[in-house]
């Protein structure tokens, strides 16, 4: 195959002439939360490694994760993991074959949007940060 | 493990290899993932910000140690899987997606196996 021809070769428009729609903003920000949380997951991995090597090495990554960059990264963690939960079970609902229809697919979006941010607040007031 | 209906064997349709059943074991992943991803914030959420001994204490639980576990098992195979398929969707040219694949591997393996040494690493030294 040339590899030259391939980027010349006209695409019909698909994703810059629709309007965007609940169903697949919401499906993109499954997408998006999911490649987030690698880098959240980084972080708690790279602070239990520090948690089991020294206590000065754990004050460190401690003072990252609870300084202003690693608050930032840990809540917006906490929304792409609540956010990726609940949009990968309205996945797994679809593939099984259900809510496939206008007003069920778009009340599922909603549901994972508010669902998502509640979650967070209750893992955030659970984990102490707040009291 | 085959997971096509005996009229589709027979008529040999469907996936020539493995599709099926890769297709059904990231599935099922995602499904582990639920209830392991409830134990897993039950588990670090109080722990983010605490002190270390805090936070050795209470990771030198063995069953909460074991669950954190499967769960980084499961999360990082998941992620593998994951970003795989955001790599084969967005990445056109052939060379560049077999390198990220393999990096993408390479990647979530050395996570997964730090974080499996990290909490072996505090619960043997209890």
């Amino acid at each position: 195959m040339a590899n030259e021809a391939k980027g010349k070769r006209p695409l019909s428009p698909h994703l810059t002439i629709y309007r965007p729609q609940m169903s697949s903003v919401s499906s993109i920000f499954v997408r998006i939360s999911g490649v987030a949380l690698a880098l959240g997951f980084v972080l708690v991995i790279w602070w239990l490694l520090a948690a089991s090597i020294s206590i000065p090495y754990f004050e460190i990554i401690n003072g990252i994760m609870t300084g202003w960059f690693g608050a930032i990264v840990m809540v917006g963690s906490v929304w792409a993991l609540c956010y990726h939960s609940l949009g990968g079970i309205r996945h797994l609902i679809w593939d099984m074959g259900y809510g496939f229809d206008l007003k069920t697919s778009d009340r599922m979006g909603w549901c994972v949007i508010i669902g998502s941010f509640i979650f967070t607040i209750i893992v955030i007031y659970y984990s102490g940060a707040l009291s | 493990m085959n997971y096509k209906t005996d009229i589709v064997q027979v008529s040999g349709r469907g996936s020539a290899e493995t599709g099926a059943s890769h297709w059904f074991g990231e599935r099922l992943k995602s499904v582990a993932l639920i209830p392991l991803t409830i134990i897993f914030i039950c588990i670090i959420a109080p722990l983010i910000g605490a002190d270390h001994s805090t936070v050795v204490g209470s990771l030198q639980s063995p069953v909460k140690g074991f669950a954190l576990i499967i769960f980084f098992l499961v999360t990082l195979k998941h992620l593998e899987e994951g970003l795989q398929v955001v790599i084969e969707d967005y990445v056109h040219t052939r060379g560049r997606v077999l390198i990220l694949i393999k990096l993408n591997k390479l990647f979530c393996w050395t996570f997964g196996l730090v974080a499996i040494f990290a909490i072996a690493k505090i619960i043997f030294a209890a």
